[in-house]
C-alpha cells in the first residue's frame, strides 16, 4: 500500500493523511495509492502540508507500518529520546520502529 | 569578545525582519515552498525528519554568559528545552515552528547573534581553535583574523551562490584543534623572522570525497589576508563545477586541476586583488582585536590543586588543558555522559554553563568541534568549585578524548539525509566502555560516527571512524581505522565489510584490544594502528 505524508506548514509536524484531513498519528492514515499525486498537489495548494509525499507501506496488527525505516522514525520521532516521542510510554515501540 | 558595530547589528536586525515578511508570505500561501526554501535556508532553517530545525552561528565557537543564556531561552521557549552543539561549534533546534522563527532570530539578534548562512552554498560559520587565547602553543589568538573573515564572508555578494558550501578554518598554533586541513580553505597563522603571516590550506574537506588540503602558500602577510582569501574563492567561482553536486566542492577542483595550476591561478587573482585595493584599514582589524584582548589575568594565582577526592583529579587530569597564563587552565564541559547523547545540553544545562563561565571564566565560553563546552580560562584554584557544579548536573564526565568522547552526528533519529542511526552506537559504545573498564588504559582514541557519507560525524577522521549506511533497508554500519583531523592528519580506511548495530560495537572493542595487545611503550591507538597497519585488525575482526 501506499500512505500519504508531509510536514505541517507551520509547526512541521510530520502528519498522515487520512482520506480527508492529517493526523499526526501513521495509524490513522489511508492507502492512497494511484491518487497521491492529486491529493497531494490539492492539500498542497491549500497549504494544509507541506511538501508531501507517498511512501510504501505495509499493515501490521491492523495499522500501516512504513516499510522504510526511516519513515518509521519519522512517524514515531527519535528513538533515543523516547519521551519525546508519539508514545513514550510504550515500552514495546522500539521493535516497532526496528 | 567581538561586540557588533551599528553595521553589524543594522544587517542582522534587517535580516529579522526581511525573513518575517518572507515567513508571514510564506503561511499565507503567496510564496510556494519552492520559493520559499531556499530563503529559509539562507537563515538556517531546515526542515528535517520530524520538524523544521534552526542551526544558529558561533562564531568560531566563541560565546559569552549573556549569548549562552539566551540560547537556553530559545531551547525553553520555542524548543523542547534542549539543543545540540554540532561539530562545526554551532547549535542546533530540533523542533522549530516556522510561526516562531522570525521572533526566535529576533531573539537571537538581541543578544548580537544569528543564524545567517549557516546554511545553503555560501561561506559558512568560520570554525577555529577552542582554546584560541588560552592555549599555551599558539602564536597569536587566530580570532581577531577569524572575525575579521566572518565580516568579509557576511553577505559578500560575489559568494552568495557558489557551486556548493563553503568552510574556512583559522588557527595559530602547530597543534591542530580545528581539523584545519580538512577544511575548504584551512588558514593558519604562523611566525617567520618575527613577523606573523597566514599558511593557506585549500581544498581539504570530509564527505563522500574525503581530502587533505594542500599547503599552497606557506605566507601570506598578514595585511594581504582578505586579498588572498578572495583569490581562493574567485578562482573556485569560476572554475567550480555546478553540474554535478558531488563534484562540486573546492576539493574536487584542486584535485582535478592539480594543487600547482590551481595555486598559479590564485596567485595570478591575488596580484590582480592587490591592485584593487580590497583590503580593509589597518584600523579596523586593530579595532577588532581590541575585542580580543586578555581578561585581567590574577598575578600570581595558585598553582596548587588540591588532589585529595580522586573523582575530582580525575577530571582534572582528563578534562582540564595547559593555558599560557600561570595558575589558569581551560577546563572542558564534557557533554558526553556515559550513555547520553554527544552534543546534547538541556537549557538548564546551558543556563548552568553560562553562570559558571560568569564565575569562573571572564564570562566566556566555546563550543567545540568535539561537541563538548569549553571554559577557557579558569583558575586553578577554582576548579574543585567547578568540578562539583559541573558533576551535580552532569556535566562532569571525566573523558577528553577517550573513547567516551564520542563525536556522533544526529543521524537518523533526527536527520533526512542519514540512511542510519548515529546516536544509539555511540551511546552503547560509551556504555561498553564505561562498564568494561578499559577507557583508562586506552588513553586517547578519537571515535567519530556519521550516519551517512557526507559525514559530519567527521568518520574519515577517527582514530576510530564509523559510517553508518543503509543496507537494503537495514542499518549497516562499516568500520574505519587511522584517521586524524589533528597535526598528523590522515584519512581512516574501511577495515571491511560491515556490522549490524550490535556487532559494530563488538567490532570497536575488539579493535581496541588489538591495540592493547600490540602496542608499545607510549602509543596511542594511532601510532599503533600507523606501524602496524590494518592486517593485525581485520585478522582479529573478520578471522
Amino acid at each position: 500500500m501506499r500512505i500519504l505524508t508531509g510536514n505541517d506548514l507551520k509547526t512541521g509536524a510530520v502528519t498522515w493523511w487520512t482520506g480527508s484531513d492529517w493526523s499526526l498519528h501513521v495509524e490513522d492514515a489511508v492507502d492512497v495509492t494511484g491518487n497521491e499525486d492529486e491529493i497531494a498537489r490539492v492539500e498542497e495548494a491549500e497549504r494544509r502540508v507541506n511538501v508531501p509525499y507517498a511512501i510504501d507501506a505495509e499493515m501490521h496488527q491492523g495499522h500501516p507500518r512504513p516499510a522504510h525505516i526511516k519513515d518509521r522514525i519519522r512517524a514515531l520521532g527519535p528513538t533515543v529520546r523516547q519521551d519525546l516521542t508519539l508514545k513514550p510510554a510504550d515500552p514495546e515501540i522500539r521493535n516497532w520502529v526496528i | 569578545m567581538y561586540q557588533y558595530d551599528q553595521y553589524d547589528q543594522q544587517m542582522v536586525d534587517a535580516r529579522v525582519e526581511e525573513f518575517r515578511d518572507q515567513a508571514r508570505r510564506r503561511l499565507e500561501g503567496t510564496l510556494t515552498e519552492d520559493q520559499f526554501k531556499p530563503l529559509r535556508l539562507m537563515n538556517g532553517l531546515y526542515l528535517q525528519l520530524h520538524a523544521y530545525m534552526l542551526r544558529v552561528a558561533v562564531p568560531y565557537g566563541t560565546l559569552s554568559s549573556m549569548q549562552m543564556h539566551a540560547l537556553a531561552d530559545i531551547a525553553d521557549k520555542y524548543d523542547r528545552g534542549y539543543g545540540h552543539f554540532t561539530t562545526r561549534q554551532n547549535i542546533q533546534y530540533n523542533w522549530i515552528k516556522l510561526e516562531d522563527a522570525a521572533d526566535i532570530l529576533a531573539d537571537l539578534a538581541k543578544v548580537e547573534m544569528h543564524a545567517i548562512q549557516t546554511s545553503g552554498n555560501c561561506i559558512r560559520n568560520i570554525s577555529s581553535d577552542h582554546f584560541a587565547g588560552a592555549a599555551a602553543d599558539e602564536v597569536t589568538d587566530p580570532r581577531p583574523y577569524a572575525e575579521l573573515l566572518r565580516q568579509w564572508s557576511s553577505f559578500h555578494p560575489e559568494f552568495s551562490y557558489l557551486p556548493r558550501k563553503f568552510k574556512i578554518a583559522v588557527i595559530a598554533s602547530d597543534t591542530d584543534r580545528a581539523a584545519m586541513r580538512l577544511h575548504d580553505i584551512g588558514i593558519q597563522i604562523v611566525e617567520k623572522d618575527g613577523t606573523l603571516g597566514a599558511a593557506f590550506y585549500v581544498g581539504g574537506g570530509m564527505g563522500r570525497t574525503p581530502m587533505i588540503a594542500p599547503c599552497i602558500n606557506e605566507f601570506v602577510p598578514l595585511d594581504q589576508l582578505v586579498s588572498y582569501a578572495e583569490a581562493c574563492l574567485r578562482v573556485y567561482n569560476r572554475h567550480g563545477r555546478r553540474d554535478n553536486k558531488y563534484k562540486a566542492r573546492i576539493k574536487i577542483l584542486v584535485h582535478e586541476m592539480g594543487a600547482e595550476e590551481y595555486t598559479r591561478q590564485v596567485e595570478e587573482e591575488f596580484a590582480h586583488m592587490l591592485k584593487r585595493g580590497i583590503e580593509p584599514p589597518f584600523a579596523e582589524l586593530e579595532r577588532i582585536r581590541t575585542y580580543f584582548e586578555d581578561p585581567l589575568f590574577e598575578e600570581g594565582a595558585s598553582a596548587d590543586i588540591d588532589r585529595s577526592d580522586p573523582d575530582f583529579a580525575l577530571w582534572v587530569d582528563r578534562n582540564t588543558v595547559a593555558h599560557k597564563a600561570d595558575g589558569y587552565v581551560s577546563a572542558v564541559i564534557s557533554l558526553k555522559p556515559v550513555g547520553g547523547i554527544p552534543g546534547d545540553a538541556t537549557a538548564e544545562q546551558m543556563h548552568l554553563m553560562a553562570d559558571l563561565a560568569k564565575d569562573y571564566s571572564f564570562d566566556e565560553l566555546r563550543v567545540m568541534h568535539t561537541q563538548n563546552i569549553v571554559l577557557p580560562h579558569v583558575r586553578k584554584a577554582d576548579l574543585h568549585a567547578l568540578w562539583t557544579a559541573l558533576d551535580e548536573a552532569e556535566l562532569g564526565a571525566p573523558n577528553l578524548d577517550t573513547v567516551e568522547d564520542i563525536i556522533a552526528c544526529p543521524g537518523l533519529d533526527y536527520c533526512s539525509l542519514a540512511n542510519a542511526r548515529s546516536i544509539p552506537v555511540a551511546q552503547q559504545i560509551s556504555e561498553r566502555f564505561a562498564k568494561n573498564g578499559k577507557t583508562e588504559a586506552l588513553g586517547q582514541l578519537k571515535l567519530k560516527i556519521s550516519g551517512c557519507i557526507n559525514a559530519c560525524g567527521h568518520h574519515h577522521a577517527g582514530h576510530i571512524g564509523i559510517l553508518g549506511v543503509d543496507r537494503k533497508g537495514v542499518e549497516n554500519y562499516q568500520l574505519l581505522l587511522g584517521g586524524s583531523e589533528a597535526e598528523d592528519v590522515s584519512l581512516a580506511k574501511i577495515t571491511g565489510p560491515g556490522f549490524d548495530e550490535a556487532g559494530i560495537v563488538d567490532a570497536v572493542e575488539t579493535a581496541a584490544d588489538v591495540y592493547l595487545r600490540e602496542r608499545q611503550d607510549g602509543e596511542r591507538f594511532l601510532d599503533t594502528y600507523r606501524r602496524i597497519g590494518m592486517t593485525p585488525f581485520k585478522e582479529a575482526l573478520y578471522g
